[in-house]
């Protein structure tokens, strides 16, 4: 037999709490005997008589003492660490009644979900680099969908990122996807084998969208928020996201979306898609490739284009060009109806709008207050003059109101101004669901496109509505039943964005008497 | 970046929508109930971002905090407050909370320290003592600047008898004058004849029989004996019923076997039997003993004192040293007795915070149902009062346990950053002081201490953060 204690200076607990550790002590196996007691004279005696304590030991009334006779010394050691182990402070089990608060800070927050992973970020601005901040030194990745972040702030936050192997997705950062989970505004697409990297939010919506309709899944769509293939920031969280997914096993296509980058930038990103060792589809929507690109890397100019090349590379088939919108009878326009009038939520929209229009109403003009390509920038966003396209999401339009994605309001108003006007051939509008967008958007446009139709039609026009709708049917606002609604109210509805422009090109072609393709 | 599967865990911070979403298809979320720190102030939210998990500041808090745990505080016995106070000048007269001089204090204690002046014999009267303290005649320091505590006004004078604590741990001793009771005191600014007579009796009767008791019964540990008063319904701030009683049961047999008349013993053991609130003094100076052994650790934001001047509350971090920041202190709105409100009320005062400081009073208010009413609030309010301080404390004390709490230990080491990144405001029991000088207690509550002290303490130590 071998017999050991040990003291801990200046300890207290209550008898009851020392018997309970005694007797659980003593069904160790290999546990003869064991005591857990504070030492008071009287204790010391009856170890004594029990034979747990032989020579003198230096203990006093307010030192808690353990002793223990065991089989083995490696038996006696063990049942001496459970003995510390069970009076070390334990977390509340049983809560008694008490209440707790709900967690004030991400560190507190972190308590109640240690194996938290990632800090969804959406506060005020002014606040918002502090608490990406604060999550990347708790060693989570980082969504920031706040914007107005300063530039300095965004670079300091993703090289800290870089530096600890963590992410920030944005600021700015609108949707993102993370193995299923939707982050933002995101919409219900299906898992599958193919990454996305957005700089553009409803530009990662748009291709997932697509890729599901192809019947294809997404495995992870990282957003990198709307500056970072800055020059500034240099891609940092595209490059560490492209890595990622280089990496995962269950990718293998990867999509790119981006405005043109700097250039030195988009060489350093397309410089790491060589080596991503799998097909990489670059949709930098209008930018003009100038160095190699490497097998693997192809680049798509628009975003339906980019989706259906992931597609055919998932699938292995050859990739095809989405084919050209068919309409079988256009409705006939009064002599002054020229115009196309844009009129859309999504900021990537109207972009990639823009660039599509450009040479497809060459030489006339274009207006816009987001402009790209050839528009040219609207003197009065609320007015609209010959072909204008308008992003309803611009902070000019958002400031103090809620997003159009949210409350359609806005733009009703102005649908039925733009309807108004007897130049106007035809009114383009995207339609886009998901998580965090508006609940049942065709319930509020609908009725706005068919009373803005019947107005037209009272004052001897046809005006015509293009749109597409930017969902799945397993989004909360079902995309089947949002475009039968849109249909039912005269609404041409096209696949995607890139189709919905071309066929109002062909309209605004048509009513300037020209004939070319789109 | 590693990519999660399908069990990312979110922590969502601003628009509730997103963690529906999250939610509704099958992720796991918590949602942060957010508020702008600091008030708002994003530069001080920044300078908080940077402090949140640094390594350097992780491992100065863990430092202070063994120290804190280490310490053992031994009640080693009486003296004499000039003998033993190192650096205690002839005629200094310490106060309670930060520094204050005597034309900001208020009336409680002003009425505290002509008391003192007057039973020091520096004045004949009390007009001549105020007109001595007005004339800078007398120097008045903060207790917490010579190791010691004491509850309310806090005077300390030279000749005053003063407890005796001693951590071996660090060799440190701390110190804290004697409890006179309830009704018209010192502490809370009284200075008539009454109060002068029982202190003057304090000085020669009482301080004999205890320093002859001590010839007997040794040092007492501190410790266990809170640790044992928890376990009988005290938090040892607003409720010393148990620790009175444990300590008169050390101190009577050595009391009755101590060379001292058998009136003068029957007149200190009625006296400290007839005073729930003996203890206090011992608890904060046990306390202030086992916070002095986590000062000064470079860039540590643990608290190591909150005390209250009666015009502000001031505390202090391990990583500042001795530095004070302070802030308006808080009217308490508590229950009163009959006839006052808080109109009559004094600011907050007295070093009594020390206690919740070391994770007792109102941290450990899970151990004191009893009190709960006479603060006002429920016994439920009680274990969750002490499990919101767990949210910004560093840790557990495993010394001092809660049965109500299925004996976890107390919410100790209070972290400046996880206050200013919470929001949540250390609660502080204490009694209410009539405004004028010499009325006494008219009331208890609950009280909080002041966010701004803390955002100070925050700037300050990301001020000396290295780049």
């Amino acid at each position: 037999m071998v017999s050991a204690t040990k003291i801990v200076p200046n300890f207290y607990r209550d008898s009851v709490s020392l018997m309970q550790i005694s007797a659980r002590l003593g069904t160790l196996p290999g546990i003869a005997r064991a005591s857990a007691v504070m030492a008071s004279e009287a204790n010391l005696a009856l170890l004594r008589e029990a034979g747990l304590l032989a020579g003198p030991i230096a203990a006093g009334p307010n030192d808690l003492l353990i002793a223990l006779l065991g089989e083995r010394k490696e038996v006696v050691e063990a049942a001496l660490g459970e003995a510390e182990a069970a009076l070390s402070p334990r977390v509340p089990v049983s809560d008694a009644g008490a209440r707790d608060i709900a967690p004030r800070s991400l560190e507190m927050a972190l308590e109640g979900a240690p194996d938290a992973g990632l800090a969804l970020v959406s506060t005020p601005g002014d606040y918002a680099a502090a608490e990406a901040m604060k999550a990347l030194r708790l060693g989570l990745d980082v969504m920031l969908f706040s914007d107005n972040v300063a530039l300095a702030d965004e670079v300091e936050l993703k090289r800290f990122a870089h530096a600890n192997g963590r992410i920030v997705m944005g600021p700015d950062c609108g949707t993102a996807i993370l193995g299923g989970i939707p982050l933002g505004f995101a919409n219900a697409v299906r898992r599958g084998r193919i990454g996305a990297i957005g700089a553009s939010g409803t530009g990662l919506q748009q291709v997932t969208c697509l890729i599901d309709a192809a019947g294809e899944g997404v495995s992870h769509a990282i957003g990198t928020g709307s500056h970072d293939l800055n020059a500034e920031v240099g891609a940092i969280t595209m490059l560490d996201a492209l890595g990622a997914l280089a990496r995962d096993r269950a990718t293998r296509v990867i999509v790119l979306i981006s405005k043109p980058p700097a250039p030195e930038v988009a060489a350093r990103v397309l410089a790491r898609a060589r080596k991503a060792g799998k097909p990489v589809v670059a949709a930098f929507l209008g930018w003009e490739p100038e160095e190699r690109l490497g097998a693997n890397v192809r680049i798509a100019r628009t975003l339906e284009d980019a989706a259906l090349a992931a597609v055919a590379l998932a699938q292995g088939k050859r990739s095809r060009p989405a084919s050209a919108p068919r309409l079988a009878r256009l409705p006939r326009l009064t002599a002054r109806q020229r115009y196309l009038r844009a009129l859309y939520s999504g900021g990537t929209f109207s972009y990639e709008a823009a660039l599509l229009l450009g040479p497809a109403l060459d030489p006339a003009p274009i207006f816009s207050n987001a402009p790209a390509g050839r528009a040219r920038p609207l003197a009065d966003p609320w007015r609209s003059e010959a072909h204008s396209l308008v992003d309803l999401g611009d902070d000019r339009f958002t400031r103090g109101r809620p997003h159009p994605m949210i409350d359609q309001r806005l733009r009703n108003e102005r649908i039925l101004r733009e309807a108004a006007d007897p130049e106007v051939a035809a009114i383009l509008l995207d339609v886009v669901l998901g998580h965090g967008a508006h609940p049942d958007p065709a319930a509020e446009i609908a009725p706005v496109v068919a009373a803005a139709r019947a107005r037209a039609r009272r004052a001897r026009r046809n005006l015509v509505f293009v749109g597409f709708v930017c969902g799945t049917d397993a989004d909360p606002q079902n995309r089947g039943r949002q475009a039968a609604r849109l249909r039912e109210a005269g609404m041409i509805l096209a696949a995607s964005n890139a189709q919905a422009v071309r066929i109002a090109a062909r309209i605004a072609q048509r009513a300037a008497g020209r004939r070319r393709a789109a | 970046m590693r990519l999660p599967g399908s069990d990312l865990r979110v922590l969502n911070l601003g628009i509730a929508g997103f963690a529906d979403a999250i939610a509704s298809s099958g992720g796991r979320v918590t949602q942060v109930d957010w508020q702008p720190p600091a008030r708002g102030d994003a530069k001080l939210g920044r300078a908080l971002a940077r402090l949140v998990n640094h390594p350097e500041v992780e491992e100065a808090n863990r430092r202070a905090f063994a120290a804190y745990l280490a310490a053992s505080p031994v009640l080693e016995g009486i003296g004499t407050a000039r003998r033993e106070i190192p650096g205690m000048g002839r005629r200094t007269i310490l106060h309670a909370g930060p520094p204050i001089e005597w034309s900001r204090m208020c009336g409680p204690m002003r009425g505290a320290l002509v008391g003192a002046i007057l039973h020091e014999g520096w004045a004949g009267d009390a007009a001549e003592a105020e007109a001595l303290a007005a004339r800078g005649k007398v120097r008045f320091e903060p207790c917490h600047a010579r190791g010691a505590v004491g509850p309310m006004a806090g005077a300390i004078s030279p000749s005053m008898p003063v407890w005796i604590v001693r951590d071996p741990a660090t060799g440190r001793r701390s110190f804290s004058n004697l409890n006179e009771g309830l009704g018209k005191v010192l502490r809370f600014g009284a200075n008539g004849p009454e109060v002068l007579e029982r202190l003057a009796w304090m000085r020669e009767g009482l301080r004999r029989v205890l320093a002859k008791a001590f010839e007997s019964s040794g040092p007492i540990e501190l410790k266990p004996l809170m640790a044992q008063a928890l376990h009988m319904g005290d938090e040892v701030h607003n409720r010393n019923a148990a620790a009175t009683s444990l300590l008169l049961r050390r101190l009577t047999p050595a009391i009755l076997a101590a060379k001292v008349s058998r009136a003068e013993a029957a007149r200190a053991l009625a006296f400290i039997g007839g005073n729930d609130h003996f203890f206090l003094n011992v608890s904060m100076a046990a306390c202030k003993s086992m916070l002095d052994a986590a000062r000064g650790v470079p860039m540590s934001s643990l608290v190591t004192a909150m005390a209250r001047n009666g015009v502000e509350f001031g505390i202090q971090v391990s990583g500042c040293g001795e530095l004070w920041f302070t802030a308006p202190s808080p009217v308490v709105d508590g229950l009163f007795f009959p006839g006052y409100s808080a109109a009559d009320a004094a600011p907050d005062l007295g070093d009594s915070a020390i206690t919740e400081s070391a994770g007792l009073g109102g941290f450990a208010m899970a151990a004191a149902p009893a009190i709960v009413s006479f603060v006002g609030g429920s016994a439920a309010d009680a274990l969750a009062n002490t499990r919101r301080m767990g949210h910004i404390a560093q840790g557990r004390n495993p010394a001092l346990t809660l049965p109500a709490l299925d004996f976890a230990g107390t919410p100790a080491g209070i972290d400046a950053r996880k206050v200013v990144d919470t929001g949540i405001l250390p609660i502080v029991n204490t009694g209410i002081a009539h405004r004028a000088a010499g009325i006494g207690q008219i009331g208890a509550g609950i009280t909080a201490a002041p966010l701004d002290c803390f955002i100070q303490a925050v700037a300050a130590l990301a001020e000396a953060l290295p780049a």
